[in-house]
Parts: C-alpha cells; structure tokens; sequence
C-alpha cells in the first residue's frame, strides 16, 4: 500500500523542532487519502534520532532510517538522491515535510527526479489531492489540486500545530543509497550566534524596521527581546541597510513566522512584511507615523517614538517582574 | 563560459489584487518582472563582464517562456547587457511547474550551457521550485538562494553563501551548475568574477538600462523556439480550483499612551 513520507530533520539526536509541523501536515494528508504515516531520518548516523523520535510515534507507523557520509552535512544532491530512494523502496506515493531551507531545496529536486508535481508552503489540506497556499505575498490563497500518482508537498512551519508523542513505534533501517553530491562541498555555515531562541519557534518577537535608523539602535529593542524571552526580528529595510544580520528579516523573502506577540516597531508594514507576520497571535505596532500600514493589521497600535516608547515599556514590565 | 538566466513577467506586485469568479482577474495588470530574475541577470553580468576592461568572460543568454507576441519581455534584459535570448513559444497558463522546469532544462542542453542563474522564487505564485527542479533534471550540483557567488575560473567552480535558516552556508559547486539567488546578490560586494577587481563596490540593486542598451537590445538576436522542438511533452498536472482572500485580521484598537499600551498587554491579551 502506498504511503504518505515525512522527511524529517534532526540535530543532536533530536527531532529539530520545526520538523514537527511537517508531520501534523502529512497526517492530515494520510487521513484524508486513506494511506498510513511513515517517518524518514537521514544523515550519517540516524540511529540514535531515529529511536527518540520512534519513541513518540507522532502517529506513524514506524520511522525509516538511511545512512550514509554523504548525508552530513546537507546537501540538496545527496538528499535528494537519498528521498528518491526511500520513496521507491517504501512505495511512497506522498513526499514532503516543513518548508525549511533544507526541505525547500531538497524535495523539488527530488521531486523533479521522480517526475512529480510539488505543492509548495501548504497551509491547508483541504482534502487528499487538494491543498490552499498563499500566493502574491499572502495577498491571496490558491487552491491547488493536483493530478498524479505520487506528488510531493512542503508544510508551511507556522500554520500546522507540533505533532504530539503517540507512543513508540519501529525503526526499520533502509539499505543505503547511491547518494552523491555531484562534486558540491559544504565549507561550513556562519550561523548568527544568539543565545536566543530561533525566530521560526519564538514565543515572542520584537523587530525593528528602518525607522532604528543604525543597528546601535537596536539594543534598546534587545533589552524588550531579553525580558520577554523572544527573539530578535527585522523588516526587509533594516537588514537591506545592513542593521543588522540578513537572517532576522521577517516578511516573504525572509522567514515566516507566527508567534504569540510580536512587536513591530518603526516598521511602516510594507505587503512583503506583513506576508511575514499576519498570523501572529497578538501584533503591537509601534510608530510615529499614525497612517502606517502596519497599523491595520495590529491589535494594539501606539502612534509614537519608538526612542521613548521602548524603553519606557521595559521599566513597565521590569517594575511588574521585580513586584511579582 | 555560457550563462543561462531564466525570467518571468509577473502582475505588479504593487497592484491591488482583483479576485473575480474564483481566480484572479489580471486582464487590467501591469505586468513587470520578476524582481528576483532581475537580480539573475545583474549577476550574470557581473560575473561575466570585467569593470575597468573590455573583455566579456561569459555570454549571457536570457530565456523566457511565453507567447512569441510578447518577445519585448525580453528587451529589458536585453537592454541591461544580456547578449541575446531565446523565447519558448507556449502560453505560461498552460504548462505546469514540472514541464517549466523541463524546457529550461532542455535550453540549457541544447545550448551547452554551464550555469544556470535564476530567482530564487517569483513573486506571484511563489513556488519556489524551478531552480532546484531544473537542476535535478540536469543532474548537475544546485547552490540555492545564494547571497554571495565567488567564481573561480581556474577550478572551474563557484564558491556560493547560501542563505538557509540558521545563517549563511558556503558551499562549493563544480561547473556546471544551477545557482537561484535571494535579496542580497545585488549588494555591492556580493558577485566576485576573478578579474574584476575585488575591491569593486557595484552600485545596488540591478543595473538600470542605458540609452545606448536600449538601442542596441533591438539588435541583439532573440530565437524562438517550441516545445516540440526541443522535446519536451506539454503537461499539466496542476490545476488551481479556487483562489479567495485570506481572512482580513479584525480591526485593532490605537492605544494613547505606553502605560495603556502595558495594560492591555497584561490584562487583556494577557500576553505578557
């Protein structure tokens, strides 16, 4: 019987946890086609990942390990090789996972391999060939049908909840592939080092727009960051200007994300902004510009100098803290 | 060296949509290009010409698919240095991602080309898909959505920063190759050739077309080309059924003052 594969990514012997959306996805996809949820781990050593994940099931029916050097680091070539395997082994006849960087240059290159079509940044099933995702910046959302035996798919993080523990299921080992890289070497990734949490899995995100003016700025917004927890965000705007680094710009070109309050300050709101953002829970815009765009799609809206604003919300929360 | 850039017209993003019987209604669209294949080809360029010298590195082929009526999607390009183009004459409303990817493949073959520059995505459908699709069917290595391009004549490699979730990758490919560029490949500093001087700064952002590029774009040879004769089965196995406005975000309220502002924060969305 055919089956819906999730391809999962893992750091540290863990299921990374954006990977967890990919599978809500693919279960979603599995129940409305009828077909049974398999999990596949790949890298060079996907065993001990593989059994914490089995562990948790996350409603499968059993998790897939394939091994090879070739595997890690990532590369699109040798993935894709490795999930073109996996799929004909397995008979899988539904491809996909979350929309990371990694998936979103993998799976259509796997994808064009078998000869299938991709549905791309799913953020609805709305039934086992049909799917809703948003075109032209958010501004509108397609129903996309497709019409083939095996298709892929890529989940968008922010609009499927995290896949629940079920209870433990099998690891099957699957024979190694042909997995090459086609002469491409990973030298290395610069990683922008935080010590707070990923802008795609925050709670809480302040960002900044061109209205910071320089990143020295941007430490008043650090200190809002830090008390709350959240993460560190940007407009297309600050990060083109060089404020700060390329990988904090929220919006289209940037990453999408969805958390339970986000700041927006000094950002005017900019379409290819808010297609970044809208679906945060709770949206606080802060800007001195009372007609910006941001501040019909925030929940509270302050008209006013982030200069002023910012930190006298810090004393605010720091005063509720030191009394609590 | 020969380079391939794909590119797209689009409607202009900063039109307002126009949803009408289920789809989109862009018959009164402006349409413009893809700001991402307006990037490929500045890279294109800077890779293959040498700023302070006359010598042209690589030949840079622009390639679009659409009605041959609307070649003059092609000038722009044309006009800001590409040396020719080719047209695949088929309607773009007809042909699936899959097939997309397939003719381009099949230029890049028949023209023997050795990278393959492309927009990271198109500002309209956003599939995302096209580069990486085009690459696999190549069997070539893929550098997607890069932030840096250093090329290395004598190893016949680039050296590529990649933009992924966590940071910037760098990763080698050998030639021939498939790069899909993102934002930052029109700062400055970001396309190195080897011959023009590192120290460079290029202005951002893609180059504007000269007078003298205008002129000479209407010289420069566009072939066209059909499906059939470069091989390639016209399929579509992807069908929009609907197409609706996501829901509106309920209107917010304007607060007067940062201690209301925490107030509501606390009390009433309980947030924080």
């Amino acid at each position: 019987m055919s089956k819906v594969l999730v391809i999962l990514e893992t750091a540290g012997g863990q299921i990374r946890p954006h990977s967890l959306s990919g599978i809500t996805c693919a279960a979603e996809i599995a129940r409305a086609t009828g077909k049974p949820l398999h999990l596949l781990v790949l890298g060079a050593h996907p065993d001990a990942a593989a059994q914490a994940i089995a562990a948790a099931g996350y409603g499968a029916a059993a998790v897939h390990t394939l091994a090879g050097p070739t595997l890690e680091p990532f590369t699109a070539e040798a993935w894709a090789d490795a999930i073109v395997h996996a799929a004909r082994t397995l008979g899988a006849s539904v491809i996909g996972g979350t929309a990371s960087s990694t998936l979103r240059d993998a799976l259509p290159r796997a994808a064009a391999i078998l000869d299938a079509p991709l549905v791309s940044e799913v953020v609805k099933v709305k039934s086992g060939d049909t799917f809703v995702r948003p075109i032209s910046a958010g501004r509108a959302l397609q129903d996309q049908k497709v019409n083939a035996g095996t298709f892929f798919f890529t989940a968008r993080g922010t609009e499927f909840e995290h896949a629940q523990p079920t209870g433990a299921v099998p690891v099957q080992p699957l024979a190694p592939a042909a997995a090459n890289t086609r002469g491409a070497v990973v030298q290395g990734v610069q990683k922008t080092e935080s010590s707070r949490p990923q802008l795609t899995e925050a709670k809480v995100i302040v960002s900044g727009g061109r209205g910071m003016r320089e990143g020295a700025n941007f430490k008043v917004l650090e200190q809002l960051t830090d008390l709350l927890g959240g993460a560190l965000g940007a407009s297309r705007a600050a990060t083109d200007a060089g404020m700060v680094p390329a990988d904090l710009q929220v919006g289209q070109t940037g990453k999408i994300v969805a958390p339970e309050l986000y700041f927006a300050v000094a950002i005017s709101g900019a379409i290819q902004h808010l297609a970044g953002m809208k679906g945060s829970k709770t949206i606080v815009a802060i800007n001195k510009d009372a007609e910006a765009p941001i501040f019909q799609v925030a929940d509270y809206g302050l008209v006013g100098k982030w200069e002023e604003a910012v930190p006298r919300l810090v004393e605010l929360i720091k005063a509720r803290k030191g009394a609590a | 060296m020969k380079i391939l850039v794909c590119v797209k017209r689009i409607p202009d993003p900063d039109e307002s949509l126009k949803f009408a019987g289920g789809g989109l209604d862009y018959s009164a669209s402006k349409w413009v290009p893809n700001a991402f294949d307006e990037y490929a080809i500045e890279t294109a360029l800077r890779l293959a010409e040498v700023v302070g010298g006359t010598q042209r590195l690589a030949e840079v082929i622009v390639l679009g698919i659409g009605p041959e009526s609307q070649r003059q999607q092609l000038t722009q390009f044309l006009a800001m240095g590409a040396d020719r183009g080719i047209i695949v004459d088929a309607d773009p409303d007809k042909l699936d991602t899959a097939t997309v990817s397939k003719l381009i493949a099949a230029v890049f073959k028949k023209e023997a080309c050795d990278l393959l520059i492309a927009g990271k995505l198109s500002q309209d459908n956003e599939g995302g898909q096209v580069p990486q699709r085009v690459a696999g069917l190549l069997d070539v290595p893929q550098a997607s959505f890069a932030a840096t391009v250093e090329w290395d004549q004598a190893a016949k490699a680039l050296t590529v920063g990649r933009e992924v979730d966590d940071g910037v990758e760098v990763k080698r490919v050998p030639l021939p190759a498939v790069v899909s560029v993102d934002l930052r490949i029109v700062l400055p500093k970001s396309v190195k050739n080897g011959s023009t001087p590192a120290t460079h700064a290029y202005q951002e952002g893609p180059r504007l077309a000269s007078l003298k590029g205008i002129t000479m774009a209407k010289r420069k040879p566009v072939a066209v080309l059909k499906p059939s004769d470069l091989g390639v089965a016209v399929g579509n196995n992807e069908q929009v059924v609907g197409v609706a406005a996501p829901p509106l975000r309920k209107a917010g309220q304007k607060v007067k003052t940062v201690e209301e502002l925490f107030d509501k924060l606390t009390k009433e969305a309980k947030v924080i």
